[in-house]
């Protein structure tokens, strides 16, 4: 089940918001509504679900609704219309104490500026959301030193928040939301405040952080490449609505429209596209049954210079070139095995386009696939340069 | 011919109405005025008298100049003029008049604190209380402070207690003030991690946001006792005991020497008291 469901959440600013809900019903856009009713439109009837363990990323540019719509998740801004069902149970639903019961035990924030409280000390800080909870001290501050731990600041304990950078500062939001234990973390441009270099080494922790918890988590972000970077699925959102939902993958292969595509173009390619998405299905010749003769002519049929040769179990072998095939049915070689060569380049189906560039420009033969051994694929020149140039097939459900 | 239409409502009984209304809050709340005043002037002799001036002037300076040699920061400056400060009032022969000054001074602080810093929440958090106080205090701060030496006459009759009561209405505001504007202060995000968190009302106040408008509270203090401070002249006019009395009857009798040596004396504690209560604000 969905551990986080909202459904058609709306949230319009203002005071005529009635009249605001019928023409957002009536599809006007969000400029319009504002014209005739002097109401924002925040968010547009929201709806998605997430799941347990995964990082959702909520992304958009500013204005476009993805702050509000993260505060609406953990009804820090009351929706006007909608849905929220945490574990399902509907949030929006809930009186002032069970929403309070809610934030202490299953949702926590980090936030973009920290949200630190600078008259308290390091530990203190990770300590807040237990000591609300009326925690005994010994226990608080054992879950509070360990959460500290796990961000790398188990020294800092009696340093106030003024007294550390930027990216520590961070760190300690994260250790104050995770020494809750909350199943879900909201976190809000938690990373828009930090500088390049810290930002990346902030979200390579995250990864890794996430690989032994297995928190859900709802990541706010303006930054593409981030959302790329972090999110398992990411939902694109613009003027309130959401554009679309899915994997990476999907989003840069297939837009939904204009403004995804637009917004997508820039996106350096090579770092997310994999082996897998570019790779074509590989002419092969079996080492158990063919010899020479069938390799050459199927290089022929095919118009290739050279064929890879796997055997029964699709385990790759090597490769023959149509010299060394015609070379040996001139000397009567019946053997394949005589004239296999093995130095093709092999690169996992999961590697990155990036780099597969040097492999393939160093190399005669096309760069082949593997997973597990066995032959799955193989990438040439020209289908790595199409799916750069945004153009020919590629693969995204491989 | 054009004043007539000035003159056509006629002269309205405002003055008449508030005399009308003091007059029955004192006959209805006599029963609290009566035992306020008795007992606040039993109380505010019996530290004056018994407490203040049973210290040895010698230890209450050395106390004073160790409390702000500690507030300062461990700086000998205010310490130093503590010391003179004090010393030149004592020799001019005004230490019973200062002890009263000091009571005057810190009972009608106190009490504006006390009073104050509850209003100042309560406005932080209610717009309408916001829109109903606001006002309230522009009143109490513009109106000339003799003015309220009339009702505090009327309620307490005279002595220290209305002086008290009189000071109170002129110094309270800036507490409620800054009070309310130090809460509103308190960063949006700040306030936003404290609900997320799942704080009450209660944790959200006084483990965020009234430590976070601290020193802003105390900026309205300073000047609520600086404020008190400055009426201290003013509740002579109706008998409080003090420095201000002998600048009131100086006046009086045209005697400018004497005026201005009890004038020095206040001045003097004023700056002491400002200088060791803004210290105490700006902390380590």
């Amino acid at each position: 089940m969905s551990i986080i469901q909202v459904d058609k959440l709306t949230k319009v600013f203002g005071k005529n918001t009635k009249q605001a809900l019928k023409l957002l019903n009536e599809g006007k856009s969000k400029e319009a509504i504002l014209k005739e009713t002097g109401c924002t439109v925040g968010v547009n009837q929201a709806s998605f679900s997430v799941e347990p363990g995964e990082i959702f990323v909520i992304m958009g540019l500013s204005g476009s609704g993805k702050s509000t719509l993260v505060r609406l998740i953990n009804r820090l801004i009351e929706p006007t219309i909608g849905s929220i069902l945490i574990d399902g149970e509907d949030l929006s639903k809930m009186d002032q104490s069970a929403l309070r019961q809610v934030r202490r035990e299953k949702l926590s924030m980090v936030f973009q500026k920290f949200g630190l409280f600078p008259h308290r000390t390091i530990l203190k800080n990770a300590e807040y959301g237990l000591e609300i909870q009326n925690v005994p001290k010994e226990v608080r501050e054992k879950k509070a030193k360990e959460a500290l731990e796990l961000v790398g600041l188990g020294n800092y304990l009696e340093q106030y928040p003024g007294q550390l950078s930027g990216g520590m500062q961070q760190r300690v939001g994260l250790a104050r939301a995770l020494a809750n234990d909350p199943k879900v973390l909201l976190m809000d441009e938690a990373f828009s405040a930090l500088d390049p270099l810290i930002r990346k080494e902030m979200q390579d922790e995250l990864i890794d952080l996430q690989t032994t918890m297995q928190k859900t988590i709802v990541f706010i972000t303006h930054d593409l490449d981030e959302a790329l970077r972090l999110g398992d699925r990411i939902a694109l959102m613009k003027d309130g609505s959401i554009v679309q939902i899915g994997t990476p993958e999907e989003i840069l292969v297939h837009p939904a429209n204009d403004y995804v595509e637009k917004f997508v173009e820039d996106v350096d390619k090579s770092k997310v596209l994999t082996a897998q998405h570019i790779m074509k299905r590989p002419e092969t010749i079996n080492i158990e049954k063919h010899g020479p003769r069938v390799a050459l002519e199927r290089m022929r049929e095919e118009g290739l210079s050279s064929i890879f040769v796997v055997d029964g179990k699709r385990n790759l072998k090597g490769y023959i070139t149509a010299d060394d095939a015609s070379d040996a049915r001139k000397k009567d070689i019946r053997d394949l095995q005589q004239i296999i060569k093995t130095d093709m380049p092999t690169v996992d189906k999961d590697t990155a386009l990036h780099d597969i560039f040097s492999i393939i420009h160093d190399s005669q033969v096309p760069v082949t696939v593997v997973e597990e051994g066995k032959l799955v694929g193989v990438i040439v020149r020209g289908s790595v340069i199409a799916a750069l140039a945004g153009e020919g097939e590629v693969n995204v459900d491989a | 011919m054009l004043n007539s239409i000035l003159g056509f409502v006629p002269k309205l009984p405002i003055a008449e109405g508030t005399e009308w209304v003091t007059d029955k809050t004192k006959e209805t709340f006599s029963f609290l005025f009566e035992p306020i005043k008795e007992y606040l002037n039993v109380f505010m002799e019996f530290f004056t008298e018994d407490v203040l001036l049973a210290i040895p002037p010698v230890i209450f300076i050395l106390a004073i100049a160790v409390i702000a040699f500690f507030v300062s920061g461990k700086k000998f400056g205010l310490a130093a003029f503590s010391i003179v400060g004090l010393w030149l009032i004592y020799n001019q022969g005004h230490w019973e008049n200062l002890m009263y000054t000091v009571t005057l001074v810190l009972l009608a602080s106190i009490l504006s604190v006390i009073i104050g810093v509850p209003i100042g929440i309560l406005m932080s958090k209610s717009k309408i209380a916001n829109a109903i106080i606001t006002p309230i205090l522009d009143f109490m701060q513009t109106m000339p402070a003799f003015v309220y030496l009339i009702p505090a006459v009327a309620f307490f009759s005279i002595g220290m207690v209305p002086g008290v009561f009189a000071s109170l209405i002129f110094a309270t505001p800036p507490t409620v003030r800054f009070t309310n504007l130090g809460i509103r202060q308190v960063s949006n995000e700040l306030v936003e991690a404290a609900d997320a968190f799942g704080s009450t009302g209660a944790q959200k106040l006084f483990k965020v946001e009234l430590p976070m408008a601290k020193s802003t509270i105390m900026a309205g203090i300073n000047q609520t006792v600086m404020l008190a401070l400055s009426m201290v002249v003013i509740a002579s006019m109706i008998g409080a005991k003090g420095l201000g009395r002998e600048v009131l009857s100086s006046l009086q009798r045209a005697e400018v020497g004497t005026g201005f040596v009890a004038g020095l004396g206040i001045v003097i504690l004023a700056i002491i008291i400002d200088r060791i209560t803004q210290n105490m604000n700006k902390k380590k």
